[in-house]
């Protein structure tokens, strides 16, 4: 029951480990960008979680005994979807141009050109 | 009136000067616009740091709600000390980027290079105005994406590789902050910093506040390039345009280290900081390490540029040795060397650039026979690497002094022989440089270099000035830094 109770937060914890795994093995450069979206997207779901209160409604003002639910959560992981949606067309950005300029977007490729990277 | 709205506007003015930089057509009235708006906010810098000097903190309410509920912004005199480094070298730097910048980016991309450079600009100051946990990762992210962007704007195709690199653990540094950020509101309810120094007293036992910890550690250590999680800062040094490495080693990974006494002495407090979670033992072996292991990497650099960034992160290794000591002097020497390590590498990366528009190339044996060409530029550099071994007379002498003693104090003799070690790793690796270039025969087909312009000695010298005059009247700087050392280890 205290598994089931706190589904969302195991859900949270399985999301961010893929998408951290994604992230540092692949060596695809557009995989890692997919990578860091569920590395991100799981926090989304940590935070809205938290949000929720047992038996509460939306927060709209209404009549009589209601319980709410916290909204500021909710607002707050608006602001992170935005970042998110930044840093992922910022990310594929850059994809695009290292493709014009290595011809490829895998990062083995990408360092027998360049030690470097 | 206006005065009490002075620390939104150090964060509204530049933030507001972004998107007319990305409208302007004309790269030089873009430049002159964040000129113009870096002083302006410079000036609200001086007038807000006088204020948390004279009496206690600033605090002003966004939006007229009041804190605990509303955003707050809260001044007191370690973010006034911070805030006056970020918008001096920003006061220096934008000056000189008009010229840098002219020579190594394209034409049409320079009004666009402007607007991120003021956004990476609001962000820094708005993580280092604010008083509420929320709103510094949201900073945080408006001065990381435009960073990345100002990154991979650099001439070699590394550029991108960098700011690619960058941008990955970047984000994922401030998505563990932001982890960190949300695992404490589940336990408070509360985002205003004062807030939740006052309610994690009763909950700090608990498992969550703990990983919370945790989690803020590794993402602001991300952030400040702590050695293991240095990996991005060198390839970024390197291959951005000279002016943003000149800006970010200056103020970038200072104003992280900020967050990072702003979250373990302020929120979480010194004593569970260290008491309990046993934040020394962590910081102080990763420290050392960082000094020691990054002085001698950077002895083999043959890029003065790369050989410089590495030295960065074995300068930061130094402030985190002063606060990991735990002790009022060690975290005096940390804040001291924060704002004068900007002070040196500033000074250092803008004679560099200078070097780079005459030279074109930041290879050490390119630059052979320079000094005597060059020899404002070249000596500024001298005096630059001077202050960052630590010679007397210098803004370096003075954090180390203050960072030797505090280790002697604790007791760490073989620390400060580490110390008194490292700071002769950095004389020979500087030595390297004004070796060759005063005593290297010029190459034959070398192009013939000049004086840099004087919009560029300028800033250049002002901050060389600055280097030698606080390094003789230390009474701005030790002043600030023991009083911010001495609110921190008290609370708020």
């Amino acid at each position: 029951m205290n598994f089931l109770g706190l589904f969302n937060y195991w859900l949270f914890i399985l999301l961010m480990m893929t998408g951290f795994y994604v992230v540092i093995s692949s060596t695809n450069l557009v995989r890692k960008i997919i990578g860091l979206n569920i590395f991100q997207t799981s926090v989304f779901i940590l935070y809205i979680s938290m949000g929720k209160i047992d038996h509460g409604t939306a927060p709209i003002l209404m009549e009589g005994d209601v319980v709410y639910s916290n909204p500021l959560p909710h607002v707050l992981i608006l602001t992170a979807i935005v970042v998110g949606v930044a840093t992922t067309s910022l990310g594929l950005a850059l994809v695009v141009r290292i493709k014009e300029a290595y011809g490829t977007v895998d990062e083995t490729e990408i360092h027998i050109q360049d030690p470097e990277f | 009136m206006i005065s009490v709205q002075l620390p939104i506007l150090s964060v509204v003015i530049p933030l507001l000067g972004a998107p007319v930089c990305a409208l302007m057509r004309s790269s030089r009235w873009a430049w002159a616009l964040s000129v113009a708006l870096a002083w302006i906010s410079f000036g609200v810098a001086v007038v807000l740091f006088q204020q948390a000097w004279l009496g206690g903190y600033v605090s002003y309410e966004i939006g007229g709600w009041p804190p605990p509920w509303g955003i707050e912004y809260r001044i007191d005199i370690l973010n006034a000390f911070v805030l006056l480094l970020v918008c001096g070298m920003a006061a220096v730097v934008v000056p000189f980027s008009g010229r840098s910048i002219e020579a190594e980016l394209p034409d049409d991309r320079i009004p666009l290079f402007y607007a991120a450079l003021l956004l990476c600009y609001t962000g820094l100051l708005g993580i280092t105005v604010t008083g509420d946990a929320f709103n510094v990762f949201v900073f945080l992210e408006i001065s990381s994406l435009s960073t990345y962007a100002m990154i991979a704007l650099g001439r070699d195709r590394r550029a991108l590789t960098a700011a690619y690199q960058y941008l990955i653990m970047g984000t994922i540094g401030a998505t563990f902050i932001l982890i960190g950020i949300g695992l404490m509101y589940v336990m408070t309810g509360t985002l205003n910093m004062a807030d939740l120094a006052e309610r994690l007293q009763q909950v700090n036992n608990t498992r969550t506040i703990r990983v919370a910890f945790g989690f803020l550690t590794v993402g602001i250590c991300l952030k400040l390039a702590l050695f293991p999680l240095h990996l991005w800062l060198p390839n970024a040094y390197t291959f951005a345009p000279s002016a943003v490495t000149a800006f970010l080693a200056s103020t970038a990974t200072k104003v992280a280290v900020y967050m990072l006494l702003r979250f373990f002495y302020t929120v979480f407090g010194a004593e569970f900081s260290f008491a309990t979670m046993n934040l020394d033992l962590i910081l102080m072996p990763l420290a050392l390490v960082a000094i020691f292991s990054m002085s001698l990497v950077a002895l083999f650099q043959d890029n003065v540029k790369r050989m410089l960034a590495y030295s960065s992160v074995a300068q930061i290794g130094y402030m985190i040795l002063g606060i990991s000591f735990g002790s009022i002097n060690g975290l005096t020497a940390g804040i001291l060397h924060l704002f004068n390590h900007g002070l040196m590498k500033g000074a250092l990366f803008l004679a560099l650039g200078a070097l780079v528009l005459r030279t074109g190339s930041t290879q050490i044996q390119d630059l052979a026979g320079v000094g005597r060409r060059m020899p404002w530029t070249m000596g500024a550099f001298v005096i630059g690497g001077l202050s960052l071994i630590g010679v007397p007379l210098t803004v370096g002498f003075v954090s180390k002094w203050y960072l030797v003693a505090a280790a002697i104090e604790a007791g760490y003799w073989p620390i400060a022989g580490l110390i008194l070690l490292t700071s002769l790793m950095a004389v020979v690796y500087i030595w390297r440089v004004v070796e060759v270039a005063y005593f290297g025969a010029s190459l034959a087909e070398a192009p013939v270099a000049s004086e840099a312009p004087l919009s560029m000695l300028l800033p250049i010298w002002v901050l060389v000035i600055a280097n030698l005059y606080l390094g003789i009247d230390t009474s701005l700087t030790v002043g600030a830094a023991t009083m911010a050392a001495g609110q921190l280890m008290a609370g708020w």
